[in-house]
């Protein structure tokens, strides 16, 4: 496997316009001869199906949800970052880049994220423009707010609901070339595997969810725009059918899957209530400004009602240990303190997986009026899930899986190592290194799609790359073929046990060897459990039905086998990456303190696996992180 | 300070709930769109005043599964209020009897021990019925594809803060924009009438600025797509705006009925 990162040259400020300068273009008469397949249908997804389809490219549009506007990018709460400087506190692109790399652990591209902090200003002119309803001051000019691990303002918002108007925005440009029959658009399908010709990714083959019908699509490109894998621990913030197959399943066609053990997990979720709970729900970060964490000083005072603990039998351990930050010490320093005072038997809530956000210091200093005034939408989501009144009770909060920084690797165009292929947002690995900054997420799925990918696709299709071949052709009936065995596999296996009971059973092993923190010992133990728990699927699975019709089993089936294969591989790169950075914690890598050990000597790199046959351990190739412009640094926060 | 080594991470399983609920649920089943369908009764024990909604279905599929019986098809993604993908008429109601609340985020503590629930998809032509409580909702797509939009290419916009907007006039279209595309406001409209979201729809672009340049064209197009796409006619009942999760106001649909008035004056005198 190549690694060739195409990174342009010249300084880092203008590398982005030499290579938008020396990159091909394809006329716009050519343009409307190619065809490209887009799926997903998030920011990255939605924005670029749209952008090419007004480029005059032909797109057809894929997703699993019943309208494009669904996809979990609108689950986002917080906000979108953009070096505008609207507030004049010393933001710049230098700034937003340098914040980016080393809020990343430093270990993202560097290109990659000087480019993206270019283009955040774009995203925002193109989404005010789009009606995107952004929070404005009184003289009508665009609101800012800070977030997490930055000291300027710099985050744009749409009340808490940032995401859901961005993805309207994407979805409504996108349904206006719908409208022009320049994107076709294919909802409730899923795409199980991707078609490649000597090399060259030319097509995909979906599985219609509403009638079950198979069918081979081929293109001049592939586009994966499909989010991340954090459903492989199966309870998390993402939504319910988020999954890895379309990633999982270019890998195996020979795309490099990067650095898969870099998962992000968030401080502050609802903690789980019992075996019923299928997901986990976030409540925004912006709760630490106000809200104390504690938990308290004496396991015995565990069952107590928290409000008849006295604040001397309190321990208010992020204040403790991280003076200078207290509260809002970044998420994964958050996440695993919280973890330590868990396992220390002080935890409180079920299973004694849980600590308290206390509001009612902020309540007696600001008014509850205040606090519902800025917090109330939160305040009352929190009441519908536990049926507690979080003015009158601490809130109970644990750390939950949240996003997905590695993904698919891709170079400088965005390409994988599979020519024709590309992979946009959560879906690569490319800018978020080891650990993923608030209000960043958003910023990159829009880069990619509105920015990035209209001006590098031409590179492939004015090159070598274009061309395509037909649906009928003998590849892909080939993939085709297959994909019809692995679904008859699935619904002809005669087993007992629900798809749903060995996802949960995987994601038990995930959570407790590739959690929060993990050891060598435990990856050892979690590789040789999920092989077990693969066996165990293939002979003992249930699914009822049959592949004809809308089978929620059977797509269950289908991405629950994906994971089992996945979680073995995100817990050997866990195991290879024999140090701790961002949100990989390697517990034998810490400083006196407990705090996270980097080492750069040896892991300043991207590790990345290719796929090499059935059984077989795959192969971990490198691509060597250079920082030429940020100074390699340990990041503290005390 | 001190190190730590992980004791263990899990979440808490076996945690059983102090009151499990027994529920007798009467569930629409229909194997595709041409099934005439119907109900089924089905018992289920053991179930947590914590868990949603949507995960007693989960819990009575499982329990299907193990009886040999085909799980229930149900609409749901994130699970969290906001995707709109989840819908289910919960005894009578659309997204059931809590107010300002989608089904994903209706909790079982809101039923009793001993209760009978009747679950039905949501029921209007323009959505017709895929598989027991899985609807077809493509109509809002085609209605957002005649002119939900502002035309604007990528790359071609000034500056974000060239255009100074009022606070309550944003603040206005975010009330409209809120709106989560469910179609409870169809499902609960004897008349299934998709005004209020069309109107949440149209209303969002037309209160701004940017959108003015196509409202006129914009109202015409969605409202005709709208007719055509088989929905009711609005008769001021204002079921919609009761059941919808996100509280979107009638006012907007006598905003879409001027605006609407007002772009076919025009057309019929130019």
């Amino acid at each position: 496997m190549i690694l060739d990162s195409k990174i342009p040259d010249g300084p880092i400020s203008e590398k982005w316009d030499n290579h938008r300068f020396s990159s091909k273009l394809v006329n716009p008469a050519n343009k409307r001869k190619y065809r490209i397949i887009v799926v997903g249908s998030g920011l990255a997804g939605g924005a670029a199906a749209a952008t090419l389809g007004e480029l005059g490219y032909n797109i057809d549009c894929f997703c699993y949800q019943d309208t494009p506007r669904r996809a979990h990018s609108i689950a986002a709460q917080g906000g979108i970052n953009a070096a505008k400087n609207y507030q004049n506190d010393g933001d710049s692109i230098h700034r937003l880049f340098y914040d980016t790399v080393k809020g990343g652990d430093f270990r993202s591209r560097e290109a990659n994220v000087h480019r993206l902090a270019q283009v955040s200003v774009n995203i925002i002119d193109q989404c005010v423009a789009q009606g995107v309803p952004f929070a404005r001051e009184y003289g009508g000019l665009l609101a800012n707010r800070s977030f997490g691990g930055a000291q300027v303002s710099r985050t744009f918002y749409a009340r808490g609901q940032t995401g859901q108007q961005l993805l309207i925005g994407a979805y409504s440009a996108l349904s206006r070339q719908v409208a022009t029959g320049q994107v076709k658009m294919h909802t409730r399908q899923e795409m199980l595997d991707l078609v490649t010709v000597d090399g060259h990714a030319k097509g995909i083959v979906t599985r219609n969810l509403a009638n079950g019908e198979i069918k081979a699509w081929t293109a001049d490109a592939v586009l994966l725009c499909t989010g991340g894998y954090g459903n492989v621990y199966y309870l998390s913030t993402n939504a319910v059918g988020c999954n890895v197959t379309a990633a999982y399943r270019a890998y195996r066609r020979g795309a490099g899957f990067a650095n898969p053990c870099y998962t992000q997990i968030h401080p502050t979720c609802i903690p789980v209530s019992g075996d019923h709970q299928s997901k986990l729900t976030l409540m925004s970060e912006s709760l630490r400004n106000d809200g104390r964490v504690w938990v308290p000083r004496d396991e015995r005072d565990c069952p107590k009602n928290p409000n008849d603990i006295t604040e001397e039998a309190r321990d208010y351990y992020l204040e403790r240990k991280y003076p200078s930050f207290g509260n809002l010490a970044p998420r994964d320093i958050s996440s695993r303190s919280a973890k330590e005072a868990c396992d220390d038997g002080r935890g409180v809530g079920p299973g004694g997986r849980g600590v308290y956000l206390d509001f009612s210091d902020a309540i007696s200093r600001l008014g509850e009026d205040t606090i519902r005034e800025r917090y109330g939408n939160l305040f009352q989501m929190y009441e519908r899930i536990t049926g507690e009144n979080a003015y009158q009770r601490p809130m109970r909060i644990y750390p939950a899986i949240h996003y997905t920084m590695g993904g698919l690797w891709v170079d400088y165009n965005l390409m994988t190592t599979v020519p024709g292929c590309f992979a946009l947002g959560e879906a690569n690995f490319s800018d978020h290194g080891a650990n993923r900054l608030g209000a960043s997420a958003l910023m990159q799925g829009l880069s990619d799609g509105y920015f990035v990918i209209p001006n590098t696709i031409g590179n492939y299709m004015a090159g070598t790359g274009g061309g395509s071949v037909s649906p009928d052709g003998p590849e892909a009936k080939e993939v085709l073929d297959s994909v019809r065995q692995r679904v008859d596999q699935l619904t002809s296996c005669e087993g007992r046990r629900s798809s749903r009971s060995y996802h949960k059973q995987l994601g038990q092993i995930m959570w407790e060897y590739a959690g929060m923190a993990r050891n060598e010992v435990g990856l050892k133990k979690a590789i040789g459990e999920i092989q077990n728990l693969r066996e165990d699927f293939q002979k003992n699975l249930h699914v009822p039905g049959s592949g004809d019709n809308l089978n929620a089993e059977l797509e269950r089936a289908g991405r629950v086998r994906d994971f089992l294969d996945f979680g073995e591989l995100l817990c050997r790169d866990a195991l290879e990456r024999n140090e701790s950075c961002g949100g990989h914690f390697r517990e034998e890598h810490q400083t006196e303190d407990g705090e996270a050990k980097r080492d750069d000597e040896n892991f300043a790199h991207a590790a990345v696996w290719e796929f090499k046959g059935e059984g077989e351990i795959p192969e971990r190739h490198v691509e060597e992180m250079d920082f030429e412009n940020v100074k390699l640094a340990v990041r503290s926060y005390k | 300070m001190r190190r730590w080594i992980s004791r263990t991470s899990s979440w808490p399983s076996g945690v059983t709930s102090d009151f499990p609920m027994k529920l007798t649920l009467k569930i629409w089943r229909q194997s595709e769109e041409k099934d005439s369908g119907r109900f089924e009764t089905h018992r289920i024990d053991g179930v947590s005043e914590d868990s949603s909604f949507l995960e007693m279905l989960d819990q009575l599929n499982e329990q299907l599964l193990e009886e040999g019986v085909e799980p229930v098809a149900f609409d749901h993604d994130c699970r969290e209020g906001i995707c709109g993908m989840c819908s289910l008429t919960i005894n009578g109601f659309a997204h059931g009897p809590e107010n300002s609340t989608t089904t994903c985020q209706l909790h079982m503590r809101k039923f009793k021990d001993g209760d009978t629930i009747t679950i039905e998809p949501f029921r209007a032509r323009a959505f017709p019925v895929l598989r027991d409580l899985v609807v077809d909702r493509s109509a809002f797509d085609k209605i957002i594809q005649a002119g939900g939009f502002i035309s604007v290419r990528t790359g071609s916009a000034p500056d974000g803060n060239a255009l100074p907007i009022p606070k309550d006039e944003s603040d206005q279209a975010m009330d409209a924009a809120a709106c989560i595309g469910c179609g409870a406001c169809v499902a609960s409209c004897k008349n299934a009438s998709a005004m209020l979201f069309t109107a949440a729809k149209a209303g969002h672009l037309n209160l701004l600025p940017q959108g003015k340049a196509e409202q006129e064209k914009r109202v015409l197009d969605m409202v005709s797509a709208m007719d055509n796409a088989g929905f009711g006619n609005c008769r001021n009942y204002g079921e919609c705006s009761a059941s919808c999760p996100k509280d979107i106001s009638l006012d907007f649909i006598a905003k879409l009925n001027r605006d609407h008035a007002k772009a076919k004056l025009k057309k019929l005198f130019s």
